[in-house]
Order: C-alpha cells, then sequence, then structure tokens
C-alpha cells in the first residue's frame, strides 16, 4: 500500500500545508515531534494505558439484535465510541495530541469545537495533563450546545464565543489559527478532526484508527469475517477515517461516508461538502469544500452542530475520487428518524452526528441479506443534543 | 521549480530604485476593495498617492480571512457584502489604470478565490488590468508553484512573506524565488494596529537582509509616523493597512479621500503632526 498521505502532506491531490508563513515552523515542529513520538516506545504505551485505563478502551463492539430483527436484512453491529471517556471518539485524539503537547513542553492549548464535544475532550485531556486550555466555540453553537459549554467550564477550560462569521465551527477555527498565529511560541492548535494543514490530517487519523482498529479484531472475533459495509458519519471525518483507514486494503469491505444533508442537498441548506462542494482551499487543506462561484466559502445547515463544516478531511475527498469510499447525504429529518430508531429498539441514543450513519445504515441493512454485516460507528451519546431533539420532535411527542 | 528568473523591470523595481536614489522610506499602503464601496476605493487610491503613499495594496475580500485582525475582517466581510469579488477587483485596478493612476498595484488575499478563479486565468486577467503583483496570505513557497509559474509568464511579481518564526533555511528559500520585494511580516500574529514595535523585529530584519538583495517592506502592526520612521532604520518600506482601515471608517463618506490624503502626508513626513 501507498503511503498515505506522502512526504509533502498530499492525498493524491488533496492536503498540503495552505497557512500563513508565520505557522510553517510550528508544522515543520509539529511534524517532527509527532514522527519521533510514534517511534518511541514510551509513547506508545503511555497512550495505550490512557486509552484503557481513562478513555474505557476498548469500547464494545455490539450486535444490535432488535434492531436488526426490525430491519429483516443485514445483520447490524455497533462500534460504541459513545462509552468511551467524556462520550464520544474525540478523547482518543485529545489524548494523542496532548501527550504530544506535554513532549514539545508547551504549555497552552487553543482548540475548536463545533457540538462541544471536542471541546470537552480537549478540556479533559487538558485537566488531567494540567495544561492551559482555551476553547473557541461559535456562538450559535454556544447557545445550542450550553451543556457542553458548562461542561468545558467546569473542566477548567476557558471557552470563548466567536462572533464572526456564520458563527459556527469554521469560524471557530478561524478564530483557533489566529490565536495559534499570535502564540505559536507558547501554544499548541489541538484541531478536532482529520482538516487542517499537513500533519493534522495524518496524525489525527493516526489517534483515531483505533477505532477501526478495534472493530476489525473485535468483528473478526464476533463473526469469524470482516463485515460488507462500514459506515460512519462525515464532518471533518475522523470517526469515519478512523473507522475506515484500518480497512483501507480490505477490499470486500464497503466504506460509506453519511454526510448532512441538513434541510436537503437541493435546498442549499446542508453541509455535503463531498456530495455537493468542488476542491478548494480552507484552513489549510485543499479538499472538497462548499463555495460559491467566486471561491467564498459558504454557509452550512446541520440540526447536528458537529457536521455543520463548508470542509471536510484531505483524506476523504481522496477516497471519493479513487471510489474506496462512498459518501452519501441525510437529512435533519431523517436523522431524527436515525436517533429515534435506535433509542426505541436499543435504548442507545446516538449523538444526532452519529444518527446520520444510523439512518443511512438502516436504509441499507433492509436492502441486504440476513448474512450480510453492515458495521456502524456510533461516534458519540445524544445527551449533549436532548434540547434539540426535543424541540425537532415537539410536535409528535410534546 | 525555477526561481525568479529575469523578470523584466516593472513599476515595482522603478518605484524602489526611485526611493533608494531619494533616500527616502517607502509607503505601501492597504485598502480593501469595496471598502466601503467600489466607488470610494476609485477615489482613495488616488488620494493615498497623493498624500505619499508609493505603492497600493489592494485587498481582495475573503470569507475565511484567517491571519486578519478584527479591523481587516470587518472591512472585507463589508466588502463580500457588497458583491466583491476577484472579477470586480481586477476591474477597480483596470479603472484606477485608466484613471492614470502610476504607482504599483499590487492584489492581496488568499488563495481558495484565486484558486476559484482559475490560477493561470487570473495572473493573466490581472497582467491586462494593469497589476504589476500579488500577495497570497495562505500560500507558502511549499504551495506556490503554479501560481509562481503563472506570475512568471505574465511578468507579474509574486510577493512573498517571512515571519519571525522562519527559519534560515525558510529565508534562503524565499530568497530564491523571490521578485519585487520581500513583505517581512514583524509579529507573531494577525493584522491590525499596536502601539509598540516588537522587540526582535531589528534582528529579524537583519537576518533577512542577510539573505536578499531585494528590498524589505515591513508590515503587521504599524500604524503611526513614529512606526513609520522607526521601520524606515532598518528596512525599505512600511505597510500599513488596519489604520487605513481606521481612518477611512472615521470619516463620512465625503470627507474620507481628504482624510487619506492627510493621513498619508502626515506618517510619510511631508505634513507635521501632533503626534
Amino acid at each position: 500500500m501507498r503511503a498515505l498521505p506522502d512526504a509533502r502532506g498530499r492525498f493524491g491531490p488533496y492536503g498540503g500545508q495552505y497557512v500563513p508563513e508565520t505557522l510553517m515552523a510550528a508544522l515543520a515542529e509539529l511534524e517532527r515531534a509527532y514522527r519521533e513520538a510514534q517511534a518511541d516506545p514510551a509513547f506508545r504505551a503511555e497512550l495505550d494505558a490512557l486509552l484503557r485505563d481513562y478513555a474505557g478502551r476498548p469500547t464494545p463492539l455490539y450486535f444490535a439484535r432488535r434492531l436488526t430483527e426490525r430491519l429483516g436484512g443485514a445483520k447490524v453491529y455497533l462500534k460504541r465510541e459513545d462509552l468511551a471517556h467524556t462520550g464520544a471518539h474525540k478523547i482518543n485524539n485529545a489524548l494523542g495530541q496532548g501527550l504530544l503537547v506535554k513532549r514539545m513542553g508547551k504549555p497552552r492549548v487553543v482548540a475548536e469545537t463545533g457540538a462541544g464535544q471536542h471541546g470537552v475532550a480537549a478540556a479533559t485531556v487538558c485537566a488531567m495533563l494540567g495544561l492551559k486550555c482555551v476553547v473557541y466555540m461559535g456562538e450559535e453553537d454556544v447557545r445550542r450546545q450550553a451543556l457542553n459549554v458548562f461542561r468545558m467550564k467546569l473542566l477548567g477550560a476557558e471557552v470563548r464565543p466567536v462572533a464572526s462569521g456564520s458563527r459556527t465551527l469554521k469560524d471557530a477555527i478561524n478564530e483557533a489559527i489566529r490565536d495559534w498565529v499570535t502564540n505559536v511560541e507558547t501554544t499548541h492548535y489541538l484541531i478536532g478532526s482529520v482538516v487542517g494543514p499537513h500533519p493534522y490530517p495524518m496524525m489525527v487519523r493516526d489517534f483515531q484508527c483505533v477505532i477501526g482498529r478495534e472493530s476489525r479484531q473485535q468483528i473478526l472475533a464476533a463473526e469469524g469475517r470482516l463485515p460488507d459495509y462500514a459506515v460512519a458519519c462525515v464532518g471533518g471525518g475522523s470517526n469515519a477515517i478512523g473507522l475506515f483507514h484500518p480497512f483501507y486494503g480490505d477490499e470486500s469491505v464497503r466504506l460509506v461516508g453519511v454526510e448532512a444533508a441538513g434541510a436537503g442537498l437541493a435546498s442549499g441548506h446542508h453541509a455535503a461538502s463531498l456530495a455537493a462542494g468542488r476542491p478548494g482551499v480552507l484552513h489549510g487543506a485543499l479538499s472538497y469544500l462548499l463555495q460559491d462561484r467566486a471561491g467564498q466559502v459558504t454557509e452550512t445547515h446541520s440540526i447536528s452542530a458537529g457536521l455543520d463544516y463548508p470542509g471536510v478531511g484531505p483524506e476523504h475527498s481522496f477516497y471519493k475520487d479513487s471510489g474506496r469510499a462512498q459518501y452519501v447525504a441525510v437529512s435533519d429529518g431523517e436523522a431524527l428518524e436515525g436517533l429515534t430508531l435506535l433509542c426505541e429498539t436499543e435504548g442507545i441514543i446516538p449523538a444526532l452526528e452519529s444518527a446520520h450513519a444510523v439512518y443511512y445504515a438502516a436504509g441499507l441493512a433492509q436492502s441486504l441479506a440476513p448474512d450480510d454485516i453492515v458495521l456502524i460507528c456510533v461516534s458519540g451519546r445524544g445527551d449533549k443534543d436532548m434540547e434539540i431533539v426535543a424541540q425537532a420532535l415537539g410536535d409528535s411527542r410534546g | 521549480m525555477s526561481g525568479a528568473g529575469p523578470a523584466a523591470a516593472g513599476r515595482i523595481e522603478a518605484t524602489f530604485a526611485r526611493l533608494k536614489a531619494e533616500g527616502r522610506t517607502g509607503f505601501v499602503a492597504f485598502l480593501t476593495v469595496g471598502y466601503p464601496d467600489v466607488e470610494a476605493t476609485l477615489r482613495l487610491v488616488p488620494a493615498l498617492v497623493e498624500g505619499g503613499a508609493d505603492v497600493i495594496e489592494l485587498g481582495v475580500p475573503f470569507s475565511d480571512p484567517l491571519a486578519e485582525g478584527p479591523t481587516i475582517q470587518a472591512a472585507s466581510f463589508h466588502a463580500l457584502e457588497n458583491g466583491v469579488t476577484p472579477a470586480v477587483c481586477l476591474e477597480v485596478v483596470s479603472r484606477l489604470r485608466g484613471g492614470g493612476l502610476q504607482a504599483p498595484l499590487i492584489l492581496m488575499g488568499y488563495y481558495n478565490p484565486v484558486l476559484a478563479y482559475g490560477i493561470e486565468r487570473f495572473a493573466r486577467d490581472a497582467a491586462a488590468a494593469g497589476a504589476d503583483g500579488l500577495i497570497v496570505v495562505d500560500l507558502p513557497p511549499e504551495e506556490s508553484g503554479p501560481l509562481h509559474e503563472a506570475c512568471l509568464a505574465r511578468n507579474l511579481r509574486l510577493i512573498y512573506l517571512l515571519a519571525p518564526t522562519s527559519t534560515g533555511e525558510r529565508i534562503r528559500e524565499v530568497a530564491r524565488r523571490a521578485s519585487g520585494f520581500v513583505y517581512c511580516v514583524s509579529v507573531t500574529g494577525t493584522t491590525g494596529a499596536r502601539e509598540e514595535l516588537p522587540p526582535g523585529l531589528d534582528a529579524f530584519i537583519k537576518r533577512v537582509r542577510g539573505c536578499t538583495p531585494l528590498p524589505l517592506a515591513v508590515g503587521f502592526g504599524i500604524s503611526t509616523p513614529k512606526h513609520f520612521r522607526a521601520v524606515g532604520q532598518i528596512a525599505d518600506a512600511a505597510v500599513i493597512g488596519s489604520a487605513i482601515i481606521d481612518e477611512i471608517s472615521r470619516a463620512g463618506p465625503s470627507e474620507q479621500a481628504a482624510r487619506l490624503r492627510k493621513y498619508a502626508e502626515v506618517v510619510t513626513g511631508r505634513r507635521g503632526a501632533a503626534t
């Protein structure tokens, strides 16, 4: 298998380092520190121990019996990232980068967050490692994810609301980068997804690959074979790439990424970069991007704050073009159906992000035979979304 | 990847040669195209030049200007609201030249709008409109290859930036590729007026000076005549942006041109001021 990314940080044509000169030295330092850490057995051992004892890994692979029966098609397995400490897969990456920050000797961390899950994971890891943590969050997201804002503050992080642009994840990343440019000597940018300039898409992918590695072993143990489909939601795409990458060479495993179709792709109010965008440069990387004809990044919409992002990780763009993965989009309403389906059949409340994957995978499983296997990554738990879900379902259940 | 190559001398080279002969510090003035509107830009650029600006940077607005502080961010969003696209910016260049403007004009912005316009097409149209160079804030030498070639082919200068964090190796690499002048970012940070120049600026400029014979312009955080004179001690030109946007914001539409002319006169020392 060829190296992904290549030495220049490219996944095919995608990726790269489109950042102001001020940051180039910091990116080189980060890449050097990361490669040294990767080669150091002590770093691996420390990270593995924390993933086990602190984050609660391995997370289970759960056979969803009632959901499978309800759908009447393929067997459905759930990778339970919602059971990881802090309630989502974000902790895998936050722990990895947190240990790297300690190695680099930087005392301060900035992070961005959309739904708040990465902000909570970053705040958690900074509390545990004794690092100062500042989290940038769009004003709109601060409003719709109030519980996670409180959690971050409780964990000792400073949450800075971002009032520029669309006041969501994209603008939080802009502000985090501006802070990083200003304080680069003392500060690490703990980015939460497989986006940004090289080496971030590679490094975050590597830290999230624990999802796919565990899933692969667990399904082999349970079924004696690999799944036919692996399905995950895609905003920036870190849980998806973490699941997909370890199956990259297993050609029988079809990889499906599910983007947010918001109010529908035709409405223009969505966040489906791969389905409806074209290649462009945002936040340091070339990748599929939602933009207007003049190259201005357009505003996005999704009921799920964590998917509400106009870009996507460059490795996904490469998978799309090469056909290794297929990308589909699921609307706000369909995601809510996915959420209630999992609640009613399995007693599991998924995050709205994950609910997109659940909805698509449910339809897929229905169309397959009973001896087929569909594996879904439940990337996070849904407690944070209860207010939004209650509002959206108010008419039918209130 | 070829180096800068033999570029036919243009307005930028002529301007810096004249500055050197006259023993003056160059004033590079930045303003966002379409702030507060396109007609204003057409009036304000000549006013700046009359007041003493030697080089004009025209900011091409972008939705996600991640190297900008609050002032230029706000101007950029305002211009986008006014419907300013890269095509409109090129038209502004063309109209300024049509009005007889002689000063070097440099388009400054971010990579994605250039990419969306088409790299070769943008270089061709910018040159045809009468622009002399481009500055692309998020395009370090590692990524600049295609635009660099396109600029060379059209006799446009691609102006590279260096920062206090640039290593010696990076400074030498930029020096190898650069043409026109080198833009030295004074601070690790975003654009925006600041009280004082950063303490390490002298040493940083000396490091760059040791690697290139090209003129050096210092930007980010420069706003007052005092800053301008201090930069003049160590570099060839000073870039002022946010302070100009602030001047525009403080004046009514009918007073903006006079105010910028005076500002340019004060900064360059043609006119005394309380500061």
